[in-house]
């Protein structure tokens, strides 16, 4: 029933970063390396250990364990170690420190597509990257049309890969990859690429991999969407440490309030010196109840003189689906220009968001050219509130992403 | 497997204890039935094992890595294999006429031609796998850092997809022999023996080459130089003969010299292949396997971090 499918003890890995030189680490010559050898030589013998790099954890001792059957999310910000758990986990590296066990054979899929071969037709390639996949010859042949025809690629089967467009190439690479029949199954982010529905069709397979052959799959996404719908437990990664294990709604609910901006705190770069986002009474904040105003305000210095400026504030939830817009295009009826600082503030009035996380996002553009978009500005908490005054709190999640104002009427059918 | 493990560092601000407390002790509560691991993924230090086992498990994509280098080789060219067979015919048309015309160099009674074309089947044989065979981790780049699979298995396909082009050219010298009415022996029945030589110093010189130029990519360009010195450090356009007799022990050191001699031997009949050079060879190249392979495997964990 709960036999354990991997388990993983103060896995840690670490990278030298070099601060001599350019600094590069793989990249170093042989010349280098025959100079500096002397230098090098007596630094040994002399034990003096003091080196000029500096090791940087990329992970740093998590421990795990994950049952058979279990559907786990990886998350976290870029940087945070993911990957690089992966990356141990099937063995392309080696961990500085700590153990992992690992009960059953291990398929993984951490780029769509490796090893293919552009040169190559689309038959070979499903050979040749099963292969290197792990599968044996038989294996490959016995699934071969099962691949195909989940690939939709059966009439390119004889080009060479170079001349697929890309969505065909990922959708080969993926479809080779989810035949695979490994117990445990390592995905990382194969779902960036592709369009809506082969995304869809990849996630129902990864769910039938999952809950109906029972299989252990550790999924790394920033897709909060998918972790959320396939993943039992997520793990929270923050610069290579272990930050949550458990929940996927909490991790997730965890993982975006770290990325916030504190309350304190505003945003700031070379076109936004200064966004703060405040509220009704003209305090920094993050947090709002729910039906309450807010009111964004930006300090803008262009880059260059923008003299058709097109400004947008997007407020995204936590699947990163855009649930509004908040834009100078419709919302400001005179024109305006940029071409020196200026303070923009847009205030929203009743924001009618159920509870939850949201994130603020924003574009700038003048006329059609983009100047700059920032995907993740802030992250704005909407608090529950009596907001229908009937002294019951909205919900989040299932209920939508808006409150309505509606009246309900209950009066008898035969009466006036 | 010869890996040790190291203590797990304890660090005093694991900020995993507080979150991972909890799930801690629901797995106390829950029986488990712990198995014995199938893997266990460990830092290993020092040397390696071959691991010659796991090697011959991955025997299928030794064999598509060799299908796909070979019909890589000549995707989207209009001769296709023919440039197998014309690249070392020009090549050795011209030497024959810079060293057998206008050098004179001897030939130990053979016609110049004949005698370097036997000399080239050999020596490119060698050269091409091990130049291929060094620059295939770099080319391979993507498949070295996102799967796991003894990397060995890179270079050691172009040993044997080079094995093509050998046989085209193998091919070419019989119907040389024929052209120069040389007869066959028995003699080419040793012919297998000495390719198996040339294979093993290629691979051992390539496993080297292979995994210096993952950390140094100075290999790259120090590679076709190297590969050139050394052509004319063997007896591929000379006759062994012409070295004077009092160097031929430290001459017969560079493997190459006993295989082409070898194989001059077993296809025309004559050389100066002598027991002892042959033992030399045999030596060389076994040494070059050996250590290329203890490297190879001792830095091959740090492959995926560098390359």
């Amino acid at each position: 029933m709960s036999d354990i499918a991997l388990s993983a003890e103060n896995l840690s890995k670490s990278f030298k970063i070099a601060h001599e030189r350019n600094g590069l680490v793989g990249h170093r010559t042989l010349y280098d390396d025959l100079v500096s050898l002397p230098r090098r030589l007596v630094a040994r013998l002399r034990r003096t250990g003091k080196s000029t790099s500096e090791t940087f954890w990329a992970l740093k001792d998590v421990s795990l364990e994950i049952e058979k059957g279990e559907v786990v999310g990886i998350i976290g910000p870029n940087g945070a170690g993911k990957s690089t758990l992966l990356k141990i986990l099937t063995r392309i590296t080696e961990p500085t420190s700590g153990t992992a066990d690992i009960y059953g054979r291990v398929g993984a899929l951490l780029e769509v597509g490796t090893g293919f071969h552009p040169d190559l037709t689309g038959r070979e390639n499903v050979f040749m990257n099963g292969a290197i996949l792990g599968m044996s010859r038989t294996e490959i042949k016995s699934k071969f049309d099962e691949i195909v025809a989940f690939a939709e690629i059966e009439k390119f089967l004889d080009t060479p890969v170079k001349r697929y467009s890309s969505g065909m190439y990922v959708r080969l690479a993926f479809a080779v990859a989810a035949h695979l029949e490994p117990e445990i199954l390592l995905v990382d982010e194969v779902l960036a690429v592709g369009d809506a529905g082969f995304q869809k069709k990849c996630l129902g397979k990864m769910d039938e991999v999952s809950h109906r052959e029972g299989r252990t799959v550790l999924f790394v996404s920033h897709n909060m969407a998918a972790i959320r719908s396939l993943c039992g437990r997520a793990l929270l990664l923050q610069s290579g440490r272990m930050s949550f294990l458990g929940e996927t709604d909490t991790a997730i609910e965890q993982y975006l309030r770290g990325k916030r901006v504190n309350g304190s705190d505003f945003y700031s770069d070379e076109i936004i010196n200064k966004l703060e986002i405040l509220n009704i009474r003209g305090e920094r904040s993050i947090s709002f109840g729910a039906g309450e105003s807010i009111t964004i305000s930006a300090i803008l210095s262009p880059p260059y003189p923008l003299y058709h400026p097109r400004l947008g504030f997007g407020i995204l939830n936590s699947y990163s689906e855009r649930l509004t817009t908040l834009h100078t295009d419709f919302q400001l009826k005179n024109g305006w220009k940029l071409d020196s600082e200026t303070q923009v503030r847009v205030h929203w009035r009743d924001c009618k968001l159920c509870p939850g996380t949201y994130k603020l996002m924003a574009a700038l553009y003048d006329a059609n050219q983009k100047v700059r978009v920032w995907d993740d500005l802030a992250t704005i908490t909407i608090e529950a509130s009596d907001y229908f005054l009937t002294g019951k709190l909205p919900k989040t999640g299932p209920q939508g992403w808006f409150l309505s104002d509606a009246e309900w009427e209950m009066t008898s059918p035969r009466g006036v | 497997m010869s890996s040790v493990s190291i203590l797990a560092l304890v660090s005093p601000e694991s900020s995993s204890a507080v979150a991972y407390a909890e799930s801690e002790s629901i797995s106390a509560v829950t029986p488990r039935r712990h198995l014995v691991p199938t893997l266990r993924i460990r830092p290993t230090k020092g040397w390696a094992a071959l691991n010659l086992r796991e090697l011959w498990s991955y025997r299928d994509l030794l064999w598509i890595l060799v299908e796909r280098s070979i019909k890589v080789a000549h995707k989207q060219t209009a001769l296709g294999v023919a440039w197998v067979a014309l690249q070392p015919l020009i090549a050795a048309i011209i030497l024959a006429v810079i060293f057998g015309h206008v050098a004179g160099l001897p030939s130990d009674g053979a016609p110049y031609l004949l005698f370097v074309f036997c000399g080239l089947t050999a020596w490119n044989y060698f050269s091409q796998a091990m130049q291929r065979a060094s620059n295939s981790l770099v080319n391979n780049a993507q498949l070295v850092s996102k799967v796991y699979f003894p990397k060995m298995l890179i270079p050691l396909s172009h040993i044997f997809a080079a094995l093509i082009d050998f046989s085209v050219m193998l091919i070419m010298l019989f119907i040389f022999m024929a052209v120069y009415r040389v007869p066959p022996t028995l003699r080419l029945a040793a012919l297998p023996g000495f390719l198996f030589l040339m294979a093993m110093a290629a691979t051992g010189v390539a496993l080297w080459f292979s995994a210096l130029s993952v950390r140094y990519r100075d290999c790259n360009y120090a590679l076709p130089f190297f590969a050139q010195i050394w052509m004319y450090a063997s007896p591929v356009v000379y006759p062994m003969s012409i070295v004077s007799p009092r160097w031929q022990p430290l001459f017969a050191l560079n493997p190459a010299v006993g295989f082409i001699e070898g194989f001059r031997w077993a296809i025309l009949g004559r050389g100066a292949l002598t027991l002892p050079v042959l033992c030399l060879t045999i030596i060389m190249s076994l040494l070059a396997l050996f250590s290329g392979a203890f490297f190879f495997r001792r830095v091959e964990r740090d492959f995926a971090d560098i390359i």
